[in-house]
């Protein structure tokens, strides 16, 4: 079996950003849109490390806690936002939501 | 040798929880996968030495960000949702995009890897002289003191802003 090298980090990182993307952009249930957006910033987080444990620099788990961080405030907010969505509409799917469509 | 069976364990954990995440028809399906997804990225990071960020990441993530989705999905009525429609009928359109990114990643990464290979520099001595958690919170706390505590600041608006959308009347 062949070495893990950094490459092998990177592919994962790409592979889990663009099934984050395709939750992102084709799932109607805001709530999973939500959880899709926390496996891209997973996928961003594996990229840091890798590179910080590739470089021997700890600046790069710096940057994970930040993006840990962000991720926090983000499903906090979305999910109030969500929960207040709901008691006004009554649903949790994205495309239903198109008072700003024309 | 080792490492690369636990690197393909996690990884098949990784991607396999991300499928099943975004193509569950219950929310709370892809709430569990998501957390089998988010133990293997903690394994990786385990398998790389964060040993810190593997903790926060358990902690913080699994327990924390898991614990308020299904929180949401709890007071949230997803029957109505789970019985219609998954995806919206953009859904070719946007499989096109992704895979012309992924086309894209995929060149970049084939391409620079040599670009990696040269530019490695030599494992200093001692790297580990004090472990990880001492010396993320030395980093932390001398370097990125001010991005630290406006993350802080950061937190405290989300407190105050979730609190301010999920409360019926102030």
């Amino acid at each position: 079996m062949a070495p893990i090298t950094l490459t092998h980090y990177l592919a994962l990182s790409a592979a889990l950003l663009l099934i984050g993307t395709i939750g992102v952009l084709t799932r109607r249930n805001i709530v999973i849109i939500l959880m899709s957006i926390e496996l891209i910033l997973n996928a961003v987080n594996i990229n840091l490390i890798a590179f910080s444990h590739y470089w021997h620099n700890v600046n790069g788990q710096i940057f994970a806690i930040f993006v840990i961080t962000d991720a926090v405030a983000e499903a906090a907010v979305g999910l109030g936002i969500l929960i207040a969505l709901f008691r006004n509409k009554e649903t949790v799917l994205a495309d239903e939501v198109d008072l700003l469509k024309w | 040798m080792t490492d690369a069976l636990f690197f393909y364990a996690f990884a098949v954990l990784v991607l396999g929880g991300a499928v099943f995440t975004v193509t569950r028809r219950s929310a709370v399906h892809s709430a569990i996968s998501l957390i089998v997804s988010l133990v293997g990225v903690a394994g990786l990071y385990l398998l790389q030495q964060a040993e810190f960020l593997f903790a926060v990441q358990i902690v913080l993530y699994v327990g924390g960000i898991m614990v308020l989705f299904l929180f949401v999905i709890m007071l949230v009525n997803l029957d109505q949702a789970a019985k219609q429609r998954q995806f919206n009928r953009q859904w070719a359109i946007a499989l096109l995009c992704v895979a012309a990114v992924g086309t894209e990643i995929a060149y970049f990464v084939r391409k620079g890897t040599s670009a990696f290979q040269v530019a490695r520099p030599p494992a200093p001595v001692g790297v580990n002289a004090g472990g990880n958690t001492e010396q993320i919170a030395t980093v932390l706390f001398s370097q990125y003191l001010l991005p630290f505590e406006i993350a802080s600041l950061l937190l405290l608006v989300a407190v105050v802003g979730s609190v301010v959308m999920a409360k019926k009347r102030i």
